[in-house]
């Protein structure tokens, strides 16, 4: 190994690399379901790895396997030492390990997704970690919790409202959700879905827009002198 | 003292210790550990043995030691496979950590020559890149084998951790002199059930 | 034996050794010096038997055997009886030295070392193994006789291959509070170290439930592959039948090579 750059773990220095993608949010909000669902989608157009935090570990590793979305070689567990956010956002060096491994296992990969576990409106993800965040709340935890904010819910570069189709059955108004996630993300986008019932085309083609964005801006005309090339990406 | 080993010791250092509980919690999941006393207890029996070969070590990677002899001597004095794997997988990250915080040609060379050393090593190595002692590194090294499991304790079992830290604050470190051999077959025998444990809050 | 007589005993130095010789293709054992209280008895064509002509070994004893196994032999050591500590006149010492040629093959299983109350001891082993050189070897450490605590034990055990460090342990025993990350409330403490490897478990498909491909582990045994060449099996128990009965299953999981 040599010692030519800030980290020969190649740190999140967007060189070449997969682009990793977090996806966060509160407990039973449909991450993994999403994740799944975006592993069904993009499989067949990107190089794809998945690192879960589940915080009962093996537990979400072991439903995206039996989902059989993708490879399970591909999908890496990092136990959280019951502290989900910790280990996305204060020390990320487990699951920035993980993501590595599995660029180097099976790169170039052209998407990297970090499923955090299961945690409260403040977790984000360290910018250290992921360059792309998804942040999923589902209608049933009550259409105030946009208006009451959190980093995940503003600061997200995409926020996901799920299991749209239960809003009659709680009485949650995505009219009001909508206007008052708007009003805190300053034009951030927001998608409406229910994963579970019509699959995630919607976020999949955020996703493919933002992989493509990140393969333009770090392949061409942003050698720096680098030294070993990572492999492009596979353009849909 | 060098304020490089203040952040060497913090348990908020970003280099992934806090997912490891050194055994504590498959010692919880079978009762072995439920309270302050039998805390203490275990405390005092890893310090005394994982805790004086981390302290031996880190202590002569620090004063120069063959990084590459000190491994090999670590791996002898690790039986378990599941505690070898987590002691290289911490030194790992302490590494990866470290040389973008001190960048350093000891600690490239160290990378270069073991990619995933025993944490001691790699905590020895930065301790004397950072300018600390080898006694610093091997109290440093202790510190380490016992505040992880502790602070496993505190979220496992929801022990006041005032209390917890004032157990820690009692404990005698070991004095970090040659190469200790102290094995502990609980430890071993935790961490390899540990391992095969389906339900895992922890790393180790 | 009279208690009598075990008092009267003075502290012995003692100095015992077993060789092999590669001769026509076959094993001899061209040396047996037995040195009291280390009496050795060859009681097959590659195996020799300890027997104990003193009591102890007794605190001031220090007590040594020396084996060395000549490349292509085979040599197989065990006791008569299990070894009773006593404490006498300051610390006692048992060594064992051992080295086994290119080739070789060594099997050490004596019977277990009993540390009864007020005994202060000390067990080492230096085992160096050449080459392709395979060995077995059993450690069983039973704290105190029936109704003791037991008195206090060091041991050491250093074992290398080819040059290279396989194991290296040392074990304190009685010398401070129990814990439940060392020993727990296990009055007894066993290991087998072989040079099998244990990789092969799974692949054979013999293997009991609680195996995986990279060790095992049960109720208080655990079979752990090491880094280097080889295979350790430990165990904690409450006597000394269900440690023995613990070391079997596990070296029940790392099938012959």
């Amino acid at each position: 190994m040599g010692a030519v750059h800030d980290d020969v773990h190649h740190a999140p220095d967007g060189r070449g690399r997969a682009l990793r993608l977090g996806i966060g949010g509160p407990v039973g909000s449909g991450k993994t379901a999403l994740t799944a669902a975006l592993c069904r989608a993009l499989g067949g157009s990107l190089r794809l790895g998945v690192v879960t935090n589940d915080i009962y570990t093996t537990e979400d590793a072991d439903f995206l396997r039996r989902a059989g979305v993708l490879d399970p070689e591909r999908i890496l567990a990092v136990e959280t030492g019951c502290c989900p956010h910790t280990a996305i956002r204060d020390d990320i060096a487990a699951n920035v390990d993980a993501v590595e491994t599995l660029e180097e296992r099976f790169g170039p990969l052209d998407l990297v997704i970090v499923e955090s576990g299961g945690d409260n409106l403040t977790a984000t993800f360290s910018r250290g970690l992921v360059d792309r965040q998804i942040f999923v709340l589902d209608v049933s935890g009550g259409d105030k919790v946009p208006r009451k904010g959190g980093p995940g819910v503003t600061s997200a570069d995409l926020l996901v409202v799920n299991k749209t189709d239960l809003a009659p059955m709680v009485g949650a108004d995505l009219g009001v959700m909508d206007r008052d996630a708007a009003a805190v993300r300053q034009g951030k986008p927001v998608l409406f879905t229910s994963v579970r019932t019509e699959g995630a085309a919607e976020v999949a083609a955020w996703v493919t827009e933002q992989v493509h964005e990140w393969s333009h801006e770090h392949e061409h005309g942003h050698d720096h002198g680098h030294g070993h090339d990572h492999g492009h990406p596979v353009h849909a | 003292m060098t304020p490089g080993l203040l952040l060497l010791t913090d348990s908020r250092l970003p280099a992934g210790s806090h997912a490891h509980s050194g055994g504590m919690e498959q010692a919880v999941k079978e009762g072995l550990v439920h309270d302050l006393a039998s805390l203490e207890s275990f405390l005092a029996g890893r310090l005394r043995t994982a805790g004086a070969v981390a302290a031996g070590f880190a202590s002569q990677a620090c004063a120069g030691h063959d990084p590459v002899e000190l491994d090999a001597e670590l791996d002898a004095r690790t039986a378990s496979p599941a505690q070898r794997e987590a002691a290289r997988t911490q030194g790992r990250l302490l590494l990866r950590v470290a040389r973008r915080i001190w960048p350093s040609p000891a600690l490239e060379e160290l990378a270069g020559r073991l990619p995933s050393p025993h944490h001691p090593i790699a905590l020895g190595v930065t301790a004397a890149v950072v300018g600390a002692t080898p006694r610093e590194a091997g109290a440093a090294a202790a510190y380490h084998a016992v505040t992880g499991p502790a602070t496993a304790a505190v979220r496992l079992l929801g022990l006041d951790p005032v209390a917890v830290h004032r157990v820690l604050a009692t404990l005698d470190l070991p004095s970090p002199d040659g190469l200790p051999a102290a094995s502990a077959p609980l430890l071993d025998l935790l961490a390899e059930r540990h391992r095969r444990s389906p339900v895992r809050l922890f790393v180790s | 034996m009279s208690l009598a007589a075990v008092a009267a005993r003075r502290a012995m130095r003692a100095r015992a050794e077993i060789a092999t010789t590669l001769s026509a293709g076959r094993t001899a054992l061209t040396v047996l010096r037995s040195s009291p209280p280390l009496t050795l008895r060859q009681t097959g064509p590659v195996t020799v038997h300890l027997v104990s002509t003193a009591a102890g070994p007794l605190g001031g004893d220090e007590l040594e055997l020396d084996l060395r196994v000549a490349p292509g032999t085979t040599l197989e050591v065990g006791s008569i009886a299990s070894t009773l500590v006593l404490p006498g006149e300051g610390p006692s010492s048992m060594t064992v030295t051992a080295h086994v040629g290119a080739g070789a093959s060594l099997r050490f299983a004596p019977e277990p070392t009993v540390l009864a109350d007020g005994c202060d001891h000390r067990m080492a082993v230096r085992l160096s193994l050449d080459g392709d050189a395979r060995v077995w070897w059993r450690e069983e450490v039973v704290m105190g006789r029936y109704g003791e605590a037991g008195g206090r034990c060091v041991t050491r055990f250093d074992a290398t291959a080819g040059g290279r460090p396989l194991l290296r342990q040392e074990l304190e025993l009685g010398t401070g509070p129990c814990s439940p990350a060392v020993l727990g409330g296990a009055r007894c403490v066993g290991s087998v170290l072989t040079t099998r490897p244990c990789d092969t478990a799974v692949a054979d498909g013999a293997v009991a439930d609680g195996a995986v491909a990279d060790g095992a582990v049960a109720d208080g045994v655990v079979v752990m592959p090491l880094a280097g060449p080889g295979t350790l099996v430990q165990a904690l128990a409450a006597d000394a039948v269900e440690l023995r009965e613990r070391l079997d299953w596990g070296l029940a999981q790392v099938p012959p090579s």
